[in-house]
């Protein structure tokens, strides 16, 4: 079992605890009604699904109740980084 | 605030096989409520509830005792949510004091008396019999005494309370209560 | 006393005579014993049946590697196949029983698997069961082949009955986990609690700490094991297997519990897993020996060399009388010593290394042991025990010559040690080949696992462990003439490897499964070094070319019931169960599983079946008046300024001009436009809501929600609770709803004007407080009254009173869905299989036209979300009215379709109607409501149904009937 650092409480918890949301850093536009039907279906389904690195959201669902975003590797599970919603990707500038 | 038409007898205890195991007992009837908004928010209804809401996540300010007139629990289980918890007579009081003195401040006041039931779960296993279903680590440098958390217990989520060395406190939905009250009853057979 | 046991020394209580049976027959042991060293001591090697070719066997170990020795036993209604009798702790009354064999152990029909064995070599499988072509690639396999092996392979029989045991789970941190406790772990162990701070767990898997230290009378073990005892810091865990290393230095213990007793503790586990997190591991887990891949090396009383000496020394007991002793490596030497000691006759050293450590060679012949270097053995004989062994001599050209057979009645024999690197392996961490030791040994840790071995696991072995050899020792003549066994528990031998590498498995991991060797419940502890020495001779490569197959959990086979834990029968999942749940168990209903909760399915009266029931239950609603627990439904009680914004942007309708104590239909899309969930909301004040959801998308629903106020819309000031579980739900349904609530109501006016249809009210029910809703699900005038859970039973049972007395009862969930399929109202999830949008479902109206922005609402706007053809809903009615069609069944234009003709849609709701009196059936069908009037089929295996396009409203389309 996984722990996956929750950057609200501030401590290591047992996965069992989190979900995966999906991936992180998609913003809902904000008027979807001015968006061509290719950047809607963008934004509803094109992900990357890389080897390695991949920024995405989990939820503490059975914690604090908050979304947050992590940093994890997706060939060994080991997460980076967490760190609340709202902030930058690490190592980009706002 | 519900009046009480069909009282529910609390759970004489010993739920357990053993009480050098652990203990379970019902709590009483209480009245709870979730108060989720802003700080400013949280610091007037502080003040009206006579506790002031603890700061820190995962962290729980009490008074007084369980049931007893005056006691009031403030439980920070997540960032903007505090679960409070009084004795039954005093829930409608608490309800209007605190809905007056956050009028001017957004917020979210909402009877859940009924959501959930509690027990306490007492006794030298009674980390032990937690750790039977829930990952955390409960050692006391790691969950201190006054230390509350959503979490775990199996499948089931319940709130989690450390109250004394020996001592939890337990919140959890109605309808998984039998369910986690059974699982701890059964993990206690790994303590005969 | 068996004229094997020695006469003093080893661990076991001589003056403890422990009874025990093997395949019925009764024999003796001691306490300390284990199931193999009691059998050997009763002159009892053959323990089991190869599995493919039913070649007789014994225990070539002691310990957990063992790969042969493998038993049932079985106690008090219980049966547990595979154990290893190497592990397995003699207790009085001790009955085990071989496996594999038939009718009997020593007279198996099976065996004449060896006499075919030429044709049952690797790959075997794979090439042969080839049936003929016509009846499908796999019919032969399934009908013929597999049968037939499996009835003549394969290891114990699983056990037909529930598992009588309890099995307990713990989740434990410590600073310090130590796996293994011999020398080097009990060390590690001392050193890591001596401040007295650091919590450490030491495990072993065996009955007693120690693990080599065992076989002699040292005093330091007993004094390291007071200390370590002594400190509250330290928890000792014997028989405790560690299993799995995971990721963040997360190690799964099997900790048995009561395997070992002769009187089973009532009520107590059988079995702990220890689920532990450690700030450090580390791992102690000594060395494996190796066998030597010689020709007939399989025959029982040919066992590894320091098994032998364990025997004889932590034991007592002899293997045997005579023994030969075939080795590459020192420790042989001084096992012979000991069994030597032990009062054993050693034949000869046998030793394939041309020069070995001359003052070894000294010391044997000191002791009066022959020793030949540059030796190897080239056949044994004997039937069901070894009785002679045949010696070659290596020649420089790599010959063997000549063929002196030696008596004896075991060989001990050693290929060297292999450290125990599979937790370590497991853990990720990665290996690197040691020329010296011949071996793998740990390399590099993996990230994130704090972890170190020590001892004989990292390769730091002792001198007499020097000297090993990998791969098949030479013989005379031609090798693939030869049985020289490499995996024993899979039966693979060195020729089987060789054809491997010439048929084209030149990796590693394809030879492993194109030969099995390695693929045994043993996973190849002691096969994988000589298998993969055998590959690297075949291929010409050296042997860290050749690579290594992965490590995986479990290290040794770990039961069911320890997975399982505590999660069986009722604690499997949580049953939730409403307020109202015992009354309806007292009325003798009959429940059905929604999600995890118990739903009342439907009332049965003295001889009712459920269309009984359901029938007479609809009757009551339409007729008079029914109530129905809906507690289950979801609820949310969304609090704020911006309540009624957020409603706007996440519900398909319009909220803002939504009265207080009104109540709307709210619809909800996820942003591809699909319906995800539905129901009403009642607004309680300006500022807040009271939102119901379907009982299975309540978490869903909530979550999304809070994934909106989080992440997208924080500046809303707006918060939600969840409520489901604060209040019982009555439904109360009928033209006779009103006068049922009227006499328990007070502070709500119950007439239509004052409280008109999907309405919301505040007041008392039975001096409760209530919120009422007035709303139908029915089509007929209705009530939904909410109370706090803790008053819910009472609040029915008046409400019940009340029914009855207006010639009403109780409904359960299918009388629910049939009421509403009559008026046409979708279940979330069965009209809806999240394709389908609001219009589609005949919602469209719901939309708020005017809105910018909800969720869904550029989905919607897709070009494929808008273009003609859709599936939409719509009502059937069979041309027989008495055929009820079944749900999912396809719906096409035709009666006999032409195969590959795509369906017009499907059922998606088929009931009886006992108020319309025929059945009635919802669907979706491309273009449906343009088809009102077609009619259509539903191709059955007993021929197509043929159906009527309707309008989905069955009862009352005006909706007349709210109105009571």
């Amino acid at each position: 079992m996984l722990l996956i650092h929750c950057p609200y409480c501030d401590s290591n918890r047992p996965e069992t605890e989190f979900r995966n949301a999906g991936a992180a850093h998609i913003l809902r536009p904000s008027d979807p009604a001015t968006t061509s039907d290719a950047e809607w279906a963008e934004f509803l389904y094109l992900r990357e699904n890389p080897k390695g690195t991949i920024a995405e959201r989990w939820r503490h669902v059975h914690g604090c109740g908050r979304f947050f975003n992590a940093i994890r590797d997706t060939v060994s599970d080991d997460f980076a980084v967490t760190y609340r919603a709202g902030e930058p990707r690490p190592g980009t500038t706002p | 605030m519900a009046k009480t038409l069909m009282a529910e007898p609390p759970k004489s205890k010993p739920r357990l096989p053993n009480d050098a195991i652990a203990w379970i007992t019902a709590a009483p009837p209480l009245a709870r409520f979730i108060f989720r908004g802003s700080p400013e928010a949280e610091a007037a209804a502080g003040s009206a509830y006579g506790l002031a809401f603890p700061k820190a996540l995962n962290r729980a300010a009490s008074i007084g005792e369980r049931g007893k007139p005056g006691a009031r629990v403030a439980l920070r289980i997540g960032p903007d949510e505090l679960l409070l918890i009084v004795p039954i007579a005093e829930g409608k009081a608490v309800q209007t004091a605190l809905e007056t003195a956050t009028a001017a401040h957004p917020h979210s006041l909402v009877d859940i008396s009924d959501r959930h039931t509690g027990f306490a779960l007492e006794g030298p296993h009674a980390a032990d019999l937690i750790n039977a279903g829930c990952p955390l680590d409960l050692d006391e440098r790691a969950f201190p005494v006054g230390m509350v958390t959503r979490t775990l217990l199996h499948k089931a989520e319940i709130v989690l309370w450390r109250m004394g060395p020996t001592l939890f406190r337990v919140e959890v939905w109605r309808s998984f209560a039998p369910y986690v009250e059974a699982l701890l009853e059964e993990a206690a057979h790994d303590f005969l | 006393m068996s004229m094997l046991r020695t006469p003093s020394g080893g661990r076991i209580d001589r003056t403890r005579a422990l009874r025990f049976t093997f395949d019925g027959r009764l024999m003796q042991g001691h306490q300390g014993d284990t199931l193999a060293s009691a059998l050997i001591a009763n002159g009892v090697h053959l323990m089991g049946r190869s599995f493919k070719y039913h070649r007789p066997r014994g225990p070539i170990s002691a310990g957990a590697e063992e790969p042969n020795a493998l038993v049932t036993v079985t106690r008090s209604g219980r049966s547990t196949p595979n154990l290893r009798a190497t592990q397995i702790e003699l207790y009085e009354g001790l009955a085990a029983l071989s496996q594999n064999r038939w009718p009997a152990l020593d007279f198996d029909i099976g065996a004449i698997n060896g006499l075919i064995s030429p044709f049952l070599g690797a790959g075997f499988y794979y090439k042969t069961f080839m049936g003929p072509k016509a009846l499908g690639s796999n019919w032969a396999w399934t009908k013929i082949y597999e049968p037939v092996i499996r009835a003549a392979a394969g290891l114990g029989r699983a056990p037909e009955g529930p598992d009588l045991d309890r099995y307990a789970n713990r989740f434990a941190h410590c600073d310090v986990l130590v796996i293994g406790g011999g020398d080097a772990g009990l060390t590690a162990a001392l050193e890591a609690s001596a401040d007295g701070k650091a919590s450490v767990i030491l495990c072993d898997e065996q009955a007693e700490f120690g693990g080599w230290l065992l076989n002699s009378d040292g005093a330091w073990l007993g004094e390291t094991l007071a200390t370590l005892a002594s400190r509250p810091n330290v928890r000792m865990l014997r028989r405790t297997q560690a299993f799995g290393y995971f990721a963040q230095n997360f190690v799964a213990l099997q900790e048995r519990l009561t395997d070992h007793l002769a009187d089973l503790p009532e009520g107590t586990p059988r079995e702990r897993l220890w689920q532990v997190r450690a700030g450090e591991v580390i791992l102690a887990t000594g060395a494996i020996e190796r066998p030597l891949a010689f020709p007939d090396n399989d025959r029982p009383g040919i066992m590894l060399a320091g098994a032998a000496e364990t025997y004889a020394t932590r034991y007592g007991v002899r293997p045997g009388t005579r023994a030969a002793i075939f080795t590459a490596c020192d420790s042989a030497y001084g096992a012979a010593l000991a069994l030597k000691a032990a009062g054993v006759e050693i034949a000869a050293i046998v030793d394939i290394r041309l020069k070995p450590d001359p003052a070894l060679a000294a010391q044997a012949l000191e002791a009066g042991i022959a020793v030949h270097s540059g030796t190897v053995i080239t056949g044994t004989t004997g039937g069901k025990r070894v009785s002679h062994i045949t010696i070659g001599k290596l020649q420089p050209d790599a010959s063997v010559r000549g063929a002196d057979q030696l008596a004896c009645d075991f060989v001990a024999m050693s290929g060297g040690w292999v450290p125990s690197v599979h937790l370590f392996s497991q853990s990720r961490g990665k290996l690197r080949w040691d020329e010296t030791l011949n071996a793998y040994v740990p390399n590099i840790t993996a990230p994130g696992q704090k972890q170190r071995s020590v001892g004989a696991c990292a390769g730091a072995f002792s001198a007499e462990m020097r000297g090993a050899f990998n791969g098949a020792t030479p013989v005379p003549g031609d090798p693939a003439k030869v049985k020289a066994f490499v995996d024993f528990q899979n039966d693979v031998t060195a020729r089987d490897i060789r054809l491997a590498t010439r048929e084209g498995m030149h990796s590693v991991e394809h030879v492993k499964r194109f030969t099995t060797t390695g693929m045994a419940t043993d996973q190849g502890k002691t096969s994988n070094m000589n298998a993969l020495g055998i590959v690297s001779e075949a291929l010409g490569k050296s042997l860290p070319e050749v690579g290594l197959t992965t490590f995986r959990q479990p290290y040794t086979p770990v039961t069911f019931g320890l997975f399982a834990g505590q999660a069986r029968g009722d604690l499997f999942d949580p049953v939730r169960k409403t307020p109202i749940h015992n009354w309806a168990v007292a009325q003798g209903a009959a429940f059905e599983d929604v999600g995890q909760w118990k739903r009342a399915h439907y009332f049965p009266q003295k001889g009712e079946d459920i269309h009984a029931a359901t029938n007479r239950e609809c009757r009551l609603v339409r007729g008079t008046v029914g109530i129905f627990d809906a507690s289950t439904l979801g609820k949310i009680e969304l609090v704020g300024p911006d309540a009624a914004e957020f409603l706007e942007r996440v519900y398909v309708n319009n909220w803002k001009n939504l009265g207080v104590g009104r109540c709307r239909y709210g619809i909800l899309l996820n942003e591809a436009g699909f319906v995800i969930d539905d129901g009403v909301i009642a607004r309680l004040a300006p500022d807040r809501f009271h939102i119901t959801t379907t009982t299975g998308g309540a978490a869903r629903v909530f979550a999304m929600f809070e994934d909106y106020l989080q992440t997208e819309w924080p500046d809303l000031k707006v918060w939600q609770t969840s409520i489901t579980e604060q209040y019982a739900v009555i439904a109360v349904q009928g033209p006779k709803a009103r006068a049922v609530l009227a006499p328990l109501v007070e502070g709500i006016n119950l007439a239509s004007e004052a409280f008109p249809h999907m309405a919301i009210r505040e007041g008392r029910i039975c001096g409760v407080e209530t919120r009422l809703f007035r709303v139908s699900f029915s089509g007929e005038l209705g009530f939904e009254v909410n109370v706090p859970a803790s008053q819910g039973r009472a609040v029915w049972e008046a409400i019940h009173a009340e029914a009855i007395k207006q010639g009403g009862g109780a409904y359960g969930t299918e009388a629910m869905h049939v009421l509403r399929a009559e008026k046409g109202f979708i279940i979330v999830g069965q009209e809806t299989d999240g394709t389908m949008t609001p219009d589609d479902v005949g919602l469209g109206w719901a939309i708020g036209k005017a809105k910018t922005d909800f969720i869904g609402k550029r989905g919607l706007m897709r070009p494929d979300l808008m273009a003609a053809g859709r599936k939409q809903l719509v009502g059937l009615q069979t041309l027989d009215p008495k055929v009820v069609p079944e749900e999912g069944a396809q719906i096409t234009a035709e009666a006999n379709p032409a195969p590959g003709t795509a369906a017009l849609g499907h059922v998606t709701s088929s009931y009886w109607s006992e108020t319309c009196g025929r059945s009635i059936a919802l669907a979706v069908i491309a273009n449906g409501r343009a088809r009102v009037g077609e009619v259509l089929h539903i191709p059955m295996p007993g021929g197509a149904i043929a159906v009527t396009v309707v309008a989905p409203v069955f009862y009352d389309p005006k909706g007349e009937r709210l109105n009571g």
